[in-house]
């Protein structure tokens, strides 16, 4: 088990609030991500978990609190800074986001093109390399829309580490894959993590590979982070949100069922009204 | 909901407010990126700029070209029909070479293209808006602005003068033939009336409201597309709002800037 206490802090989330009109989605969070780890934030659909990993990425900017990442607060971070900060970091996109207009290989070496001098005999090196790394050998010159959706995450993996940055985001990594395809993504994650000794923030809800790749685990629940801690400790927890959240009862903290008064005057409030 | 009759004006002038500013906003940026950019080592991608200027000019040439002829030969066809009366036939030459040049060539080219390449702009950001690849280039450091509208803002900006020059010569191609064929005017004739008639003005004047209209066409289709929400449905409603607002400020600039160019003349 790694002792994280003992690593460097890469990413600082100090008291973050978030409002998307009057509801608060991002309730007073904080967290801090160590060098090398692979944290895992979970939680329900709506819980918060993609618009905080938007905050880590720098697309959406807090009410208020810090995000610290390489030294800056990108919550205050001028859009130059950010474009700096960014090159640093790269991000898995839930359906790969690849450029349609683009191929395969031309959406792998875009960041290389704009942001390095690189000649073009070397990019082309490198795409095959990262293309190797992701295991689609030869599919350079496939447009994005010939290929399946696992096959365009993993494009979209290429094209996240092409500039071999220190941090990877994930957003739901392996949402609509067969459990095979879904194998092959954790242990990419892995991989890199492993091989070559990135951050990986990992946002998902798929339970298996939640268990399979974390060092840590951030249980948020309602825009507050109810839990974190290793893969065991998650599993022993005690947390009856958690409990629930891990074994997919339908009946439990998290509900989605309304109560049968409140459920009665919401169908006839209309009803008074008119 | 029942809003009264003067929330929703105010909601409406409000937003609509909102998006001149946001429209404006875009405007600026873009000149920000094509004239800052090359000094930050930013430069607008020049491959993409000629991608977007074979597509917006070399492939709408057709279209213009029809558009042009028949409107040319129409205009040609009703004048004389007034013309006829008071025996000033030779006249055709003259109005349509003028009302081609300073107003029909611009205008209906314009909107020619806003519904062509417009609509496609918009589709295509819009596109890439709802499934995340607006957000991948921005995680990407690479700016929409400089990436996606410069190129297609300033590809309109050089292709459509040329359309409309393309349009005039072809418009004022369909009143000579109608003239010649119908009118019994001799073709020596109708090209020196054309001569005589048409100044370099009338034809600036056109392109100068063409460059206008080249600017409201990309900058309403690239902000429609950035700014679009929800799904399927909401690029189809972007591309649809996009269309029918360029129609609207390239008649109502034109309006603007004929009186404008009426004004000035005295």
């Amino acid at each position: 088990m790694t002792t994280p206490q003992k690593k460097e802090i890469v990413i600082s989330v100090k008291n973050v609030i978030k409002n998307f009109g009057s509801r608060r989605i991002l309730n007073d969070v904080s967290l801090d991500i160590f060098q090398g780890e692979t944290i895992v934030i979970m939680g329900g659909s709506g819980c918060g978990k993609s618009t905080f990993l938007r905050h880590l990425i720098g697309s959406i900017r807090p009410d208020s609190g810090e995000v610290w990442m390489f030294g800056k607060n990108i919550a205050k971070a001028s859009e130059d800074q950010m474009d700096e900060i960014r090159k640093k970091f790269g991000m898995l996109f839930q359906s790969g986001a690849l450029f349609d207009s683009l191929s395969v290989g031309e959406n792998i070496a875009l960041p290389l093109r704009e942001h390095t001098k690189l000649d073009n005999s070397v990019i082309s090196i490198v795409v095959k390399m990262k293309l190797e790394l992701v295991g689609l050998r030869g599919f350079e010159n496939l447009m994005p829309s010939q290929l399946s959706g696992g096959m365009k995450k993993r494009v979209g993996l290429a094209r996240a580490i092409v500039l071999d940055p220190t941090i990877v985001f994930y957003d739901e990594p392996t949402a609509g894959l067969d459990p095979v395809m879904t194998g092959v993504v954790d242990k990419l994650t892995m991989d890199l993590t492993k091989k070559l000794h990135m951050t990986s923030v990992v946002v998902t809800h798929d339970m298996n590979s939640v268990f399979r790749i974390a060092d840590r685990i951030v249980m948020l629940h309602e825009g507050n982070i109810i839990q974190i801690g290793t893969p065991q400790e998650i599993r022993n927890s005690k947390n009856p949100i958690v409990e629930q959240f891990i074994t997919g009862e339908a009946e439990g903290p998290i509900s989605f069922v309304q109560k049968g008064d409140d459920y009665l005057e919401q169908l006839t409030t209309e009803l008074k009204q008119s | 909901m029942n809003l009264s009759l003067f929330e929703s004006i105010g909601g409406g002038t409000l937003s609509l407010l909102k998006e001149t500013a946001l429209v404006i906003k875009l405007f600026f940026q873009t000149l920000y990126w094509i004239f800052a950019g090359p000094f930050k080592k930013k430069a607008v991608s020049r491959k993409s700029f000629f991608a977007q200027t074979v597509f917006a000019g070399l492939d709408s040439m057709v279209i213009v070209f029809f558009v042009n002829l028949f409107i040319g030969m129409v205009l040609a066809m009703q004048s004389a029909y007034q013309l006829e009366q008071m025996g000033a036939t030779i006249y055709v030459a003259a109005l349509v070479a003028v009302s081609m040049t300073r107003e029909i060539g611009p205008v209906l080219t314009s909107l020619v293209i806003a519904g062509r390449v417009g609509a496609a702009i918009t589709a295509e950001l819009a596109t890439m808006k709802v499934t995340e690849q607006m957000e991948a280039l921005e995680t990407l450091s690479l700016n929409p602005v400089r990436y996606l509208v410069a190129p297609r803002f300033l590809a309109l900006l050089f292709m459509l003068p040329c359309l409309v020059i393309l349009g005039n010569i072809v418009g004022m191609y369909g009143g000579y033939l109608i003239g010649t064929t119908q009118l019994h005017i001799t073709p020596g004739l109708y090209f020196d009336t054309t001569i005589r008639f048409l100044t370099l003005k009338d034809i600036n004047t056109g392109l100068l409201k063409s460059a206008v209209f080249s600017m409201i066409i990309s900058l309403i289709a690239c902000h429609k597309g950035i700014s679009t929400e929800g799904g399927a449905e909401g690029v189809g409603r972007s591309t649809t709002q996009s269309v029918v607002t360029s129609f609207i400020l390239i008649i109502l600039a034109d309006a603007v800037l004929t009186l404008i160019f009426y004004f000035a003349k005295s």
